[in-house]
């Protein structure tokens, strides 16, 4: 029997074989699901913000920035045999969950920047992505096949 | 002594903020009380320092599905407000403005999603009102945002922005009671760390 893992906010998991990753509620935060399929190991990381070096607080965690978190996963899943040029992604999240006028606030877009020049920079591609508009989103990810649901209480289920 | 961190807080310090959320949750919930006709009561309100995941847990669950009412402030005291209505207490809101009760919470049409946000603006409005004549604070209220989703998806909003300098949330957590039955509906107050040091120093126990 896999294990099924869940990823809280600002947090990763690594999983293999019959593993499954739940990150619930995605908000304006990202997911980002990591897949080598050759050797079946995955990575679902929950980012909230965009950028670490802005932070002077050391004691705040990596896991919590898109620039830190994803290159930690990757370390990780390349220590359990993951072979880096094989690895793909997925991402979902980013919302704008309240509609405001004043952009200082729309963070979910920068989370998708970063996310997305975080992935860019460890020459991971995206093959599948639902981010961005306005409504909140869980993602299970199966480390069998690389298989994403999103669901969603306006879109309901569906995969990508 | 400044306030680096929301766990910093001394015990006096949370028993402030405890009063200070008491008088404007007390406020609002008589606007409330008084719009929809009907006795509501709060219970004593808890000042609650929580990683952001415990946060979530804490207000009802992360995929629970719920209508989140946002109300930002500034001036004196920076932060939000946020409003938690769980179905019964939108049904009760929505009938008294419309005559009949909604068949859930993901069908609200427009009137009713705006009669809500209303209500959320005049609530938060008889809150601070409460807490700037307490301390002689000038506090500005912006217009509120609503959504109806999930809750860790709409917590995810003050998580990120009051997070940014930690890994904690302050709130101070309100929950209203309808005539006797507990509705689980909430009024959160979220301070930012920087404002909190002026609130309590207001208030003479920085």
């Amino acid at each position: 029997m896999g294990v099924k893992h869940i990823i809280g906010i600002s947090d990763w998991k690594v999983g293999r074989g019959d593993d499954v990753l739940v990150t619930y509620a995605l908000g304006s935060c990202i997911g980002t699901c990591l897949y080598d399929r050759t050797t079946g190991i995955a990575g679902l990381s929950h980012i909230m913000l965009p950028d670490s070096t802005a932070i002077i607080d050391g004691h705040t965690t990596r896991m919590k920035f898109a620039d830190t978190a994803l290159p930690d996963m990757l370390d990780r899943m390349k220590a359990m045999g993951a072979s880096p040029m094989a690895i793909k992604a997925k991402i979902a999240g980013g919302a704008v969950m309240f509609q405001t006028a004043n952009s200082r606030f729309n963070i979910g877009e920068r989370n998708i920047e970063a996310v997305k020049a975080a992935l860019m920079k460890l020459r991971i591609p995206i093959i599948a992505e639902d981010v961005g508009l306005n409504y909140g989103r869980t993602m299970t990810f199966w480390a069998e096949n690389g298989a994403v649901e999103i669901s969603s209480t306006v879109m309901g289920k569906k995969m990508i | 002594m400044s306030i680096g961190k929301y766990e910093d807080l001394s015990d006096i310090q949370i028993d402030v903020l405890r009063e200070v959320g008491n008088i404007g949750s007390g406020n609002a919930t008589t606007a409330l009380s008084s719009m929809v006709g009907k006795m509501i009561d709060i219970q004593v309100p808890s000042v609650k320092v929580l990683g952001f995941n415990e946060a979530i847990d804490e207000v009802g669950g992360a995929e629970k599905i719920i209508a989140g009412i946002l109300i930002r402030i500034n001036g004196d005291v920076d932060g939000m407000i946020m409003f938690l209505f769980e179905q019964n207490l939108i049904s009760l809101i929505v009938q008294t403005f419309f005559g009949s009760a909604p068949q859930d919470i993901l069908s609200l049409n427009e009137a009713e999603m705006s009669a809500l946000n209303e209500m959320g603006n005049i609530m938060a409005g008889s809150y601070v009102n409460a807490i700037s004549q307490l301390a002689g604070m000038t506090i500005d209220v912006e217009p509120p945002m609503m959504t109806i989703d999930m809750l860790g998806a709409i917590m995810s909003v003050p998580a990120i922005e009051m997070g940014e300098m930690g890994d904690q949330l302050l709130f101070i957590d309100n929950n209203m009671v309808i005539d006797n039955t507990s509705i689980q509906s909430k009024m959160l107050l979220l301070p930012t760390i920087d404002s909190l040091d002026h609130l309590l120093g207001k208030l003479g126990v920085a």
